[in-house]
This record gives C-alpha cells, sequence and structure tokens, in this order.
C-alpha cells in the first residue's frame, strides 16, 4: 500500500519538531504514543487537527489515535492555563495532607483537578504518584517539584503567578 | 565494592586523564576529599543542584583546589535531604541550605581521609547493599565511573567467556525472583524464553512503577541507570534476543533523561549496539514512554502499550514468553531484577543465594515513606523483620506518633497492623498475612489515618485505572468503592461489610488480570486486622482517626 504524507496543518513552526520525531521513528504505527508524546510537548494538548494529522502520517484509524488518546491520562484533549500545578494524590501524600492542599485550592481558585481558572492561568492536575514519596506532599510548579509543601504555601506559590 | 574501591580512579597518579566531570571544575592536583552531593529527585527538589553549583563556586574562589565536588546519585535518607557526603571520611551533611555552606566548606577545607566522623546511625549501618551498591557513590551521567566501580564486566564476561546456558544457570542458582511482586523465579523465565524457537526475540524492562508510594525503581534508574541496561544486555544474551525496550513512566523525567543519556554512551562505548565487548553479540535498546496509565505495569498490557496501543491486558496464555511483543518470545523483568543480575554474574548465583531466606533468595529495595521518621530508600536482606525496617532502620514514627499499619505493596496489596511487626519480610509471609511484596513500597500509617479511608482510597485507585476491559474489575470496584464511601460518610451498614467481602471475592477470583484480582486485598486485609473500624464506623457513627468526612460532625 503506497501511503503518502498528508500535508503538515499549518506553517506553525512546532509542527517540525512533530515531523522529526515521526521521520525518526519510521512513520511506524507502533510509535503512536510517543508521537503524541512530541505533539503535546510541542503544543500542549492534542487537538482535532493534530489528531487526524498523526492518524493520516502513521496510517492509523482516527479512531484508533483518538482511542489512544484518551486511554492514557497524561494526554490531555483541553488546551492547558499559562502555569500548570500538578498535586500528587499517592499514597504517602494522601496520608500527609494532599487533599486537604486541594480543598484549599478549590476554595480559593475555585478549581478541581484537571480544570482550568477562567482566565486560563492554572491548570490543577493531580498525578497518581510522582515517586517523591520520602518529601509527601509534592507538589509540581510548572515542572519544578516541591517536597513537604502545606496548603499555604501553594495557595501563595499560585496566587504569584 | 568499598569505598577505597570506588574512589581509587580519582585519587590515581593518571588523574591527567580523568574526565573533569569526575571531580569538578575546582580540582587541578591530586584530590584530597570528595563532596558527593546527590543529584536524585528527592534532594533536587530541595536544590541540591544549587548546592552543587555554590559549593563548587566556594572552592573556586577560596583557592581550594584538592577537594573534587561531584554529582552522585540517591544517597537513601532522602527525608534529610539535600544530602552531601564525604566518602574518604564518612561524614554526612544534612539537610544542606545552598544559601548557608559555609559550615561545610570549612570542613572541606581542612578534612583529610581517615578523619574521624560521628557515628552513623542504623539506618546506614543496617543496610545490606547489592542493588544500590552505586548509589550515591558515582555520578550517574558518567559511564566512566560506573565503568571504574566494575561496571559492563560481568556483560563482557558473559559474551567473552560462557555461553548462553551457563549464564541462566547463573541466575537460577542464584535463586533470583522478580523483583517487580509477583516472584516468578528469574531463571526459569529466562530459560523458557531461552528455549522458544523464533529469529526474533525482545527483551523488555518494566519501569512502570505505578504503585503509589513506591520509589525505588526511580531511584535506580536515577542513580545507577548503566547496571539496568547491563542487567539488560545480560539477560538478551542468555535468551538470544537482539532488541530491548525499557518501558519508563512519564512521570519520572528525571529518570528518562538519566536513562536516554545512558543508553547513548553505553552504545558509543560498545556495550550496546553491534558487537558488544568485540564479540559477535549485539543487543540494541529503544526507551519508551507510558503515559499516566497504572495498569501498564501489568505485563500483556505494557507490551501493547510499548506497540502504541490502549494499555488492555489480554488474557494469559500464552505468556510473553512464549508470544509477547509482535508475538515473539518476549522476556519481561523490572528494574531492579535487571539490576541485581550483574552483581549475580559477578559474584556468582551461590553467594547470591547465601542471602536470604527460604526461597526467598538475595535483598530487597523498599522505599520507606509515610508517617516514619528517615523516610527514603533501603536494602536489606529478604527475611528481615519488619520491625528492624520500619523502626531501628526506618526510626520510628515520628512526633511521638502510634504505630497503626504498614501498607506494602500499593493497591495491590495490604495493610499490616502491630501484631504482625515481627514477621519476616519475604514474599510467602507477606501473602500468609494477606499482603504481598509487591515492588517494595512501604508506606506506614499511625493513629492518624483512618483504615477504613486508606481502603476506599486504594479502591478509588483502583476504580479509575481499571482499564475497564472486563466487568469484574470495572463494575466490581467501582461497587465496592460506593460501598465503602457509604460507610466513611456513616450511612454504612454492617450487611455492607459481608457484602464487601462477597464481592471482593468474586473480584478477585473473576478479573483478567492482575490489576482486578488484587484489588480487593487492601479491602481484605483492612476487614482482618481493623475490622474494628469499620464497625466503630457503622455502629457509633464515630472515625476515631477524624479523618472521614462523617467524622466532622460526630466528633465536634
Amino acid at each position: 500500500m503506497l501511503i503518502t504524507k498528508p500535508p503538515t496543518p499549518s506553517d506553525d513552526k512546532r509542527w517540525r519538531a512533530v515531523d522529526a520525531r515521526m521521520l525518526r521513528l519510521g512513520y511506524s504505527a507502533d510509535a503512536l504514543i510517543e508521537v503524541l508524546h512530541s505533539v503535546q510537548q510541542a503544543f500542549g494538548y492534542l487537538d482535532d487537527v493534530a489528531l487526524t494529522y498523526v492518524a493520516c502520517s502513521l496510517n492509523v484509524p482516527l479512531s484508533k489515535v483518538y482511542g489512544v488518546a484518551t486511554f492514557y491520562s497524561l494526554f490531555s484533549l483541553k488546551p492547558q492555563g499559562e502555569h500548570t500545578c500538578v498535586v500528587c494524590t499517592g499514597t504517602a501524600c494522601h496520608i500527609n495532607g494532599a487533599g486537604a492542599i486541594l480543598a484549599r485550592i478549590r476554595t480559593r481558585f475555585g478549581i478541581e483537578p484537571k480544570q482550568t481558572t477562567p482566565d486560563d492561568q492554572i491548570s490543577l492536575l493531580t498525578a497518581r504518584c510522582l515517586g517523591a514519596c520520602s518529601i509527601a506532599p509534592a507538589v509540581v510548579y510548572d515542572g519544578e517539584a516541591k517536597g513537604k509543601q502545606t496548603p499555604e504555601q501553594v495557595v501563595a506559590r499560585l496566587a504569584a503567578w | 565494592m568499598t569505598e577505597a574501591e570506588v574512589v581509587a580512579p580519582v585519587a590515581a597518579p593518571a588523574a591527567a586523564h580523568r574526565s573533569r566531570r569526575m571531580t569538578g571544575p575546582s580540582v587541578t592536583g591530586p584530590v584530597r576529599v570528595t563532596a558527593a552531593v546527590c543529584q536524585a529527585a528527592g534532594c533536587l527538589s530541595a536544590q541540591s543542584d544549587r548546592v552543587f553549583a555554590n559549593v563548587t563556586d566556594r572552592l573556586i574562589s577560596d583557592g581550594v583546589t584538592d577537594v573534587a565536588v561531584k554529582r552522585v546519585g540517591c544517597l537513601g535518607l532522602c527525608a534529610a535531604g539535600p544530602l552531601v557526603e564525604i566518602p574518604e571520611t564518612g561524614a554526612l551533611f544534612r539537610q544542606v541550605d545552598p544559601d548557608a555552606i559555609n559550615s561545610l566548606v570549612t570542613y572541606l577545607q581542612t578534612a583529610k581521609a581517615g578523619d574521624a566522623s560521628p557515628e552513623r546511625e542504623p539506618f546506614f549501618t543496617r543496610q545490606h547493599k547489592i542493588v544500590l551498591e552505586n548509589c550515591g557513590r558515582i555520578d550517574p551521567e558518567s559511564i566512566e565511573e560506573y565503568l571504574a566501580a566494575g561496571g559492563y564486566r560481568a556483560l563482557r564476561k558473559a559474551v567473552t567467556e560462557l555461553t548462553p546456558q551457563q549464564v541462566i544457570d547463573e541466575v537460577t542458582r542464584s535463586g533470583l525472583r522478580g523483583r517487580g511482586g509477583a516472584g516468578y523465579p528469574a531463571g526459569l523465565k529466562w530459560a523458557t524464553v531461552a528455549k522458544q524457537i523464533a529469529t526474533t526475540k525482545y527483551v523488555v524492562c518494566n519501569a512502570d512503577e505505578g504503585d503509589p508510594g513506591a520509589f525505588m525503581d526511580r531511584s535506580v534508574l536515577e542513580s545507577d541507570p548503566h547496571r539496568v541496561l547491563e542487567g539488560m544486555a545480560i539477560a538478551a544474551y542468555a535468551v538470544g534476543a537482539q532488541h530491548g525496550y525499557v518501558y519508563c513512566r512519564a512521570e519520572y523525567p528525571l529518570a528518562v533523561q538519566r536513562l536516554k543519556a545512558a543508553i547513548h554512551r553505553a552504545e558509543k562505548a560498545g556495550y550496546l549496539g553491534a558487537a558488544i565487548a568485540g564479540s559477535p553479540f549485539a543487543f540494541h535498546v529503544e526507551l519508551r514512554l507510558g503515559a499516566g496509565a497504572f495498569v501498564c505495569g501489568e505485563e500483556t498490557a505494557l507490551l501493547a502499550s510499548i506497540q502504541g496501543g490502549r494499555g488492555t491486558p489480554v488474557p494469559r496464555p500464552p505468556y510473553p514468553a512464549a508470544s509477547g511483543l509482535w508475538h515473539q518470545p518476549t522476556l519481561i523483568n523490572n528494574v531492579e531484577s535487571y539490576a541485581n543480575v550483574p552483581v549475580i554474574m559477578r559474584r556468582g548465583g551461590d553467594w547470591y543465594a547465601a542471602i536470604g531466606v527460604g526461597k526467598s533468595k538475595g535483598t530487597k529495595v523498599f522505599a520507606l515513606a509515610g508517617r516514619i521518621v528517615n523516610s527514603g530508600l533501603i536494602e536489606v536482606p529478604m527475611g528481615t523483620p519488619l520491625r528492624e525496617v520500619i523502626f531501628d532502620i526506618g526510626g520510628g514514627i515520628p512526633f511521638g506518633g502510634t504505630f497503626k499499619a504498614v501498607q506494602t505493596g500499593g493497591p495491590s496489596g495490604g495493610c499490616l497492623p502491630e501484631q504482625l511487626l515481627d514477621m519476616s519480610l519475604d514474599y510467602e509471609s507477606l501473602v500468609a498475612a494477606g499482603s504481598i511484596m509487591g515492588s517494595g513500597g512501604m508506606v506506614v500509617m499511625d493513629d492518624t489515618s483512618c483504615m477504613v479511608e486508606v481502603a476506599r482510597y486504594f479502591m478509588d485507585f483502583c476504580r479509575e485505572e481499571s482499564c475497564g476491559k472486563c466487568v469484574p474489575c470495572r463494575v466490581g470496584t467501582t461497587q465496592m468503592y460506593l460501598l465503602l464511601t457509604a460507610i466513611t460518610e456513616g450511612r454504612g451498614t454492617l450487611a455492607d461489610l459481608a457484602a464487601l467481602e462477597k464481592l471482593g471475592d468474586m473480584v478477585r477470583s473473576t478479573s483478567l488480570c492482575g490489576l482486578g484480582q488484587s484489588a480487593p486485598n487492601p479491602v481484605f486485609s483492612t476487614l482482618r486486622y481493623f475490622r474494628h473500624e469499620y464497625v466503630e464506623h457503622i455502629e457509633t457513627g464515630v472515625c476515631s482517626a477524624g479523618v472521614c468526612p462523617m467524622a466532622a460532625g460526630a466528633v465536634s
């Protein structure tokens, strides 16, 4: 079967990283998750355009791409806010007060996990376990992990964004 | 490996050839002492990277030229990070503030090998390090240091001097069992893959450490990644595989980064890729990232994920050993299992089998977390009493709290009460007590934790992480979660306890994969040892730990 690579959705330069990754992985259908990772890394989330482009490029049915993108919790189909705050809810963090941190964020900013503030500033996420159990409770601010956090510290940090 | 052996290459006369990375930019001549700064995730989150930079700058500005500053992996006592160790004297500086390094620098200016240091507490002296032998001693990003510590010697010996069968015999003799949780004998698994007739075989490393409360594999990958690659390469030689995959969870960015770098360096140095150590043996390793699905720790789900699909398990048999990746024979072991292999090859299976107890040989790495003083990473011989791990090594419960339970094995394991503290930590004893070894996470709980709420927490976890393929797991975990929620909200009845047991039995015996089969374990173990807490919630409407939502009204 002859497969022709579809045209890039736009001349956005970020597609170059995605194309380079697909090329390196030989446009293999098995590389779907790796490619979705690189799309999310480049754009922050996966929209319909991206999913369709990946499906056509790897010659995978769009239904399968959608199925994979929605199966894994790290993939987001919605744009994220300017900043992201990931609260670990692993066992050690749970018994050391992760719930209180989430509750304080809820009262102060009105968002639940997987939600973004109306001004698109802060997205709140939770993690199953970051493996930072010895410094529980752990919170990741824009990729920077911090341990032994209190609700006060978290809210202060988020309010400063 | 003693400290002197590890340090020797740094202080050797061939100092001119050593890499800058091994000593840091401050050193121009022979090294008097070394400041080993932990650069694993725990200490990094407490700015140990700035400690490294500030100490280096300060030594340069002070004109100190004989103190090496180097980056090392996990030193174990994560609770007291950032940690700086002086291997020559045995001194350990804890909670080093990057902006207050005076006492450390003053010490470094005069310290010399042989200086007496305060004796280390049992956390350090009671351990037996095999898997973690290099953690905190070598720079995880330097293949030279791994080689200097005896790295890749076992692989070289295997591919140049031993037949694949001899390698398998050695692993069989060691009695090594899978460290991912199930404890399947490694030698048997290797032999099964080896005897399959196929032109292509695969070796897979399960680095999808999904159990909350477990971080052994993360620390090994962050501190000594080459060790895992060496173990995989030896396994590949033994079973006749040419390709390997490390499936690592994306939640571990630092481990991923160090693993990537390690694969690249091992390829350049000829320990991965074609013609390994000059032999005809070739083995290529690729890294695959997970994307946040707990079920992918199950081996058939993991294989589906490596192939780019949804991580849904399939019934076994056929086992991956017969039909795995792309229907080819596939060997799957976890990080810690592979990390044991180089030592077994270097020191012999009999040496390894002499450590441990009964059918559980060797050592086990445990991650201590929760309400425990010395939270961090430890390694002890199999069969060590639980009490010794929690109270002697772990330092007991902080803030004068009372021990209530220790949770082992994550969502597939159970909660062990005080009366079991003298049990031996081995596969069989843990199963008999209603828990499992699991990957080695231990979360200690004191009287501020409510065991009903803990059971509910784990059921919530399993309910959300169930892939949804089979009904008992998808529906059963949700129903159990609703029953547990009702109890924590003061709406439970004693009939609910019977329903939980009946439902749990059904979920356990009819689910497709390990996730569902083990999901009721936390409920069973808490019902077995902490039934009085359930009854208290139901009959008196009180949560004495003050955790459950109903407790707010009942207590105050």
